[in-house]
């Protein structure tokens, strides 16, 4: 009896020519970023950042959360403030030593729970998903926020490539431990127990807003924002959207985020925006939009879910956000 | 050695501000402007308060009693940079939202520290001229104590933001704690 084997992979999975071709131009571009690094050229050269292919973000998205017409923080802005501890726990630090980091080769690691894991060249992920453009807004814990045009393709289509067991459960995100490039994690005083380490529900990751990045305003990210590759979720605090992500582990329990084990009373593993629920250094009520100036401070009232509740409220109905913030 | 007039040192004290207003005139603050001039004039005014605790000790070091002569300009200026920062801070963090003021110190205690820390510097700046060094005498040595109490309480403002690395600011408290503790021996050895 002729017994049919199905594929092991399905045809909607295979990679298209046309972005098999494509492969190599992000390659290139983190190449030419990294080369632009080395000789030390200073941000704003480092502006001309290999450009990327992708999916304009369009207004008739507005109503998924993937379009904000809201006035975008100037890409100066968004790349010289920037809150990135493995570089300096000040603002300006990120854009000032990040040209340290080698992002190429760059590899993710996926672990734990999941039918395919293994360590997939940054290369291979890229192949297998077109890229699109999402205007989110980014709120930080600190009481600032942005609007930022990131590029990247949706989390949900990589955790479906990669085969979640029924187990799995929650989703772990490790950033890059490399104290030779990164100068914050050599600091003898920080409280972090480096790698940076966040996570989510599974439910939110496979979110259609939960977005992995690989540039902003069009171009490859640059290092200060998380380069090669980074985690948005724009509905939770800044601190969520993890950066420089080289493991990726589905878990069956909650894992313990890095902000969790350093102050659980202040950062919980939610941490989705919620102006009733103050994070005891700063009020959540408000928040200053980027750039702000002297004579226009820009304070705007926080929404709850950053804006997003219309898209992601449901995830947490029945859920005490107080209790569970 | 002749030592720098007066004069000179007082506009010297002026640098930091004067350096702060060029950036914020040349754009160059940043994104968040409001938030760094906050954090500016919150570190000179230590700074300051920092310099004025360390005359007496350099005064025995350097065998330059002279320089004593500073020292209450020094403070002058920490309490000068210290209430630019509450103004900041009232402008650029609460603007001047009085409800949301009251909320951020009922939540926020590192805030009620700070505020310690600029409230015990106001009796040393009201008694800093010379009739009121005249009038209260020793009292007055007495009532000058009140720049630990600043010190502890301005340190206490800042180790309460360490949201993770504790360096820089721990070098501030060593200093001051040295300072403390070279005052604290002085006295004993006096007994």
């Amino acid at each position: 009896m002729l017994i049919r084997q199905p594929p092991d992979i399905a045809g909607s999975e295979i990679t298209s020519e046309s972005i098999y071709l494509r492969r190599r131009e992000f390659v290139t571009g983190a190449a030419a970023a990294v080369a632009a690094g080395a000789l030390g050229l200073p941000a704003q050269a480092r502006a001309g950042l290999t450009p990327l292919s992708f999916q304009p973000a369009a207004p008739a998205q507005a109503a998924q959360g993937f379009y904000n017409g809201e006035p975008k923080t100037p890409f100066e802005d968004v790349a010289r403030y920037n809150n990135f501890y493995e570089f300096g726990t000040d603002k300006g630090d990120p854009a000032r030593y990040a040209d340290s980091l080698t992002t190429d080769p760059w590899s993710v690691t996926v672990e734990g729970e999941v039918a395919r894991p293994g360590q997939y060249p940054l290369e291979a992920l890229l192949s297998w998903f077109d890229l699109e453009e999402r205007i989110y807004r980014l709120r930080c814990v600190e009481a600032w926020s942005m609007v930022v045009p990131w590029v990247g393709f949706p989390l949900a289509k990589l955790l479906e490539r990669l085969q979640p067991t029924s187990k799995a459960r929650y989703v772990e995100f490790t950033t890059l431990y490399r104290p030779a490039e990164m100068r914050g994690q050599r600091s003898a005083f920080s409280t972090i127990d480096w790698p940076y380490v966040e996570g989510l529900r599974m439910d939110e990751a496979m979110h259609p807003l939960s977005l992995m990045a690989v540039g902003l305003y069009g171009k490859v990210l640059p290092n200060q924002n998380g380069a090669p590759i980074r985690l948005v979720v724009p509905w939770k605090y800044g601190f969520k959207s993890i950066k420089s992500v080289v493991k990726i582990r589905l878990l069956e329990n909650r894992p313990r985020t890095t902000w969790e084990r350093i102050a659980p009373r202040e950062y919980g593993f939610f941490a989705n925006v919620n102006p009733e629920v103050d994070h005891p250094r700063w009020s959540q009520k408000t928040e200053r939009r980027l750039p702000s100036s002297l004579f226009r401070p820009n304070r705007i009232k926080t929404q709850l879910f950053n804006g997003y509740a219309e898209q992601v409220a449901s995830l947490y109905s029945g859920m005490d956000l107080r209790r569970h913030f | 050695m002749p030592l720098p007039p007066k004069s000179l040192v007082f506009v010297i004290c002026l640098l930091p501000l004067a350096w702060l207003v060029g950036l914020a005139a040349g754009n160059a603050l940043g994104p968040d402007p409001g938030q760094s001039l906050v954090l500016f004039l919150g570190l000179w005014a230590l700074y300051f308060l920092l310099l004025a605790l360390a005359v007496s000790p350099l005064c025995q070091w350097l065998r330059l009693p002279a320089l004593l002569r500073y020292r209450r300009m020094l403070g002058l200026y920490s309490f000068f940079y210290a209430s630019l920062h509450l103004l900041a801070v009232a402008t650029y963090l609460v603007g001047w939202d009085w409800v949301l003021l009251t909320a951020e110190l009922r939540e926020r205690p590192y805030m009620l520290a700070g505020f310690a820390a600029w409230l015990s510097m106001l009796p040393l700046v009201a008694t800093s001229n010379n009739y009121m060094v005249r009038k209260l005498g020793r009292r007055w040595a007495k009532l000058q104590r009140l720049v630990y109490v600043a010190t502890a309480a301005a340190l206490i403002h800042v180790l309460w933001q360490i949201r993770s690395d504790f360096g820089e600011v721990l070098l501030y408290t060593a200093l001051a704690v040295g300072l403390m503790f070279w005052r604290l021996l002085r006295f004993r050895r006096s007994r």
